[in-house]
């Protein structure tokens, strides 16, 4: 007998029991959807979490009070936060000790006391521009670049002086018709003389990184209070070769600067683009093997549902069963019928749960700016999962209906 | 409306006997029902040959049903032999008998046992699907055996649109269309109204005048009086054996 014969048969008696079928299928659409939902997300955002976080430039790595990315739990948190701030004594300390070995350090500190909004004349930014002290290395350490005027001097950091650079958003707002340079803009009450601009880079999760102005650190410590802030420090190390190499004299370099001895343990944390991504593969492990669980018992209870369901199809369709083979069907056409059937309600289940899942998926990533994706590894799992559930859950039942007598189920009411 | 058909032919043909088809030997059946043991055949033997039309009489609970279910290779008798187109079907395996009931063996019923939610054109091509035909000839084949019994205007009904003779009319086109051996029919008038009743032996006529062997099984003897044999069975005995038009 013909495989679209089989086919036809099983279209025609699950369209008998519309709603059943359909609830029957809807465990096997959770299931698929649950799984395909997260991995279509998590693939789609992989991309562009990937580029957020790799927010420092070529062979840098971070050093700070707090981990970065990672959120962390009770106890951890308790522990980082009676850490001491990294000072500027220190991370000056620090930079000279890197002397010789690596020239690019880029200390920074970021405004912490709430939105800050920037005036010029009668103008003024939203509230909410990153407003922050650094030194001449900021541009390569975040990958910024200057687009007019000039990066800060080591002399505009020794001197402290009340320069500012700001970012392409800030420039738009305040200075819509004219040029920036040397202008006084205000950042509450103090006055800072605009010496660049930033150029352009888009946003990062949905926030731009054009929204920022920038000042020398010691001018930024100077006038919001030295003690209230921990230093980053963003260190280059001079090639690829050297990398690891770098990173331990840079522990090395941080321990002495902290005063620690030799049984304590590091009272900062150091974090590179890639460990930063690392921690978020991690995360999207945790959150695949989550999805993978869910979907594993949801699928789980389907495949029960899909096997009672047939049960129940082939006692009902018994006389159905004795008169096909009363007229000649064998008892591999009568199994291959209900086997078809239990495969056809848990793959259309599957389908509609792929689709269901490859669309929210996508309407999450586009929705934090993400590319659309298919994820074709992860639906053929599911279609071949779907196919092994029905064959697995209707083969009991497809082999009841096959097995039963002509004359007996012939004579069932 | 359906196609008028002949009248009863007065002058019925006869077709001498042909090959051996079903020869059964010492043929028995007993039921167990808990404790107590029913013998529905007790020792049956008959042989029937191509071109008989042959009815199977005797009163309500007299073995009929049964003999006529193993005939059609639906039971397996308990004890005795069946040989069917000179083949024991007691040595044939599940397969050959699916075989023999698809394409050597007509069967209808008393309660027409059509597949409700199916039109008939659908019911009819059933066995077909099941021999493998491709669905042009299946379609072309179901068409003409439904014409054959009257209901070429009614392909597209359901069982539940058409009356009781009508789907018998639909068993028949359905036990006929993959042109077997033999046809069996178990009491085909028994739910139907007299004059439908003798319109369906009126198609048996028909059927036997084209060519078809036929086995009517009935407790009626104006139904058995179509036939050109009539055996009589008593409980679970054959009593008489008898070839009134011959
Ligand atoms: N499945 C069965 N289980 C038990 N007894 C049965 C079964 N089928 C038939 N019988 C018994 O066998 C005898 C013959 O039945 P049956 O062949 O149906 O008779 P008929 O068709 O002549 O009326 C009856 O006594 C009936 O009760
Ligand atoms: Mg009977």
């Amino acid at each position: 007998m013909l495989l679209s014969e089989i086919l036809r048969m099983a279209f025609r008696s699950l369209g008998v029991n519309k709603l059943r079928s359909f609830l029957t299928m809807s465990g096997i659409t959770i299931g698929v959807f649950s799984v395909i939902g997260v991995m279509t997300t998590v693939s789609a955002m992989r991309g562009s979490i990937e580029t957020g976080l790799s927010f420092l430039g070529v062979n840098m790595f971070q050093i700070g009070k707090y981990p970065n990315g990672i959120q962390l739990s009770g106890e951890n948190r308790r522990r980082v936060e009676q850490r001491r701030n990294i000072t500027l004594e220190q991370a000056q300390r620090y930079r000279q000790l890197m002397e010789g070995w690596s020239d690019v350090v880029c200390l920074k500190v970021f405004n912490r006391d709430g939105p800050v909004q920037v005036t010029y004349a009668n103008r003024k930014t939203e509230p909410g521009v990153n407003f922050g002290g650094t030194n001449e290395h900021f541009l390569a350490a975040n990958q910024y670049s200057i687009e007019a005027g000039r990066n800060f001097t080591p002399e505009d950091v020794d001197l402290g002086r009340p320069f500012a650079i700001i970012g392409q958003d800030v420039l738009k707002r305040l200075f819509p018709s004219e040029s920036p340079l040397g202008k006084m803009i205000k950042v509450g009450s103090r006055t800072y003389t605009v010496v660049g601009t930033f150029a352009a880079k888009g946003s990062n999760f949905g926030q731009s990184q054009d929204d920022i102005v920038m000042t020398p650190i010691t001018r930024f410590l100077s006038d919001h209070g030295a003690a209230r802030f921990s230093i980053t420090i963003a260190t280059q190390a001079p090639s690829q070769e050297v990398y690891n190499e770098t990173v331990d004299r840079a522990i090395t370099a941080m321990r002495m600067v902290r005063s620690l001895q030799a049984e304590d343990e590091n009272d900062f944390e150091l974090y590179s683009n890639d460990s930063l991504i690392a921690v978020f593969a991690q995360v999207a492990d945790i959150v695949r093997a989550g999805a993978l669980v869910i979907s594993a018992i949801a699928l789980l209870a389907a495949s029960v549902g899909i096997m009672n369901i047939m049960l129940v199809s082939v006692t009902e369709r018994t006389k159905e069963i004795g008169i096909r083979k009363s007229i000649g069907a064998r008892s591999r056409s009568i199994l291959m019928q209900f086997l078809i059937e239990a495969v056809v309600l848990s793959l259309s289940g599957g389908m509609v749960g792929i689709l269901l899942g490859v669309v929210t998926g996508n309407a999450l990533a586009v929705w934090l700016n993400a590319a659309v994706v298919f994820p074709w590894d992860w639906a053929a799992i599911g279609l071949l999962t779907c196919t092994i559930i029905g064959v697995t859950a209707g083969l009991y039942p497809a082999l009841k209906a096959a097995r039963l007598d002509p004359i007996e189920s012939l004579r069932y009411e | 409306m359906i196609a008028p058909l002949p009248p009863v032919a007065t002058a019925r043909s006869y077709r001498p006997p042909g090959s051996l088809v079903i020869r059964i030997e010492g043929v028995t059946k007993l039921y167990r029902m808990g404790a107590e043991t029913v013998h529905a055949l007790r020792g049956v033997n008959v042989e029937i040959r191509r071109n008989e039309y042959l009815a199977i009489m005797g009163p309500s609970g007299s073995g009929k049903s049964t003999l006529m279910n193993m005939l059609g290779c639906l039971d397996t008798p308990t004890g005795g032999r069946y040989d069917f187109n000179g083949k024991n079907v007691a040595h044939m395996v599940d397969d050959e008998l699916a075989e023999i009931r698809n394409r050597e063996i007509g069967f209808v019923f008393q309660t027409f046992n059509l597949l409700p939610r199916s039109d008939a054109l659908h019911n009819v091509e059933l066995p077909l699907v099941y021999a493998g035909v491709g669905p042009a000839e299946r379609r072309e084949r179901a068409l003409e055996a439904l014409k054959n019994v009257g209901l070429g205007d009614r392909v597209h009904h359901k069982p539940n649109e058409l009356s009781g003779g009508q789907r018998q009319r639909v068993a028949i086109a359905r036990a006929l269309v993959n042109r077997p051996s033999i046809l069996l029919a178990d009491e085909p008038t028994g739910n139907l109204d007299s004059r439908t009743g003798e319109e369906i032996m009126a198609l048996f006529e028909q059927l036997y005048d084209q060519g078809n062997t036929i086995i009517v099984v009935t407790h009626e003897e104006d139904i058995a009086r179509h036939a050109r044999r009539i055996v009589r069975l008593r409980d679970g005995l054959i009593e008489r054996d008898e070839r009134p038009g011959a």
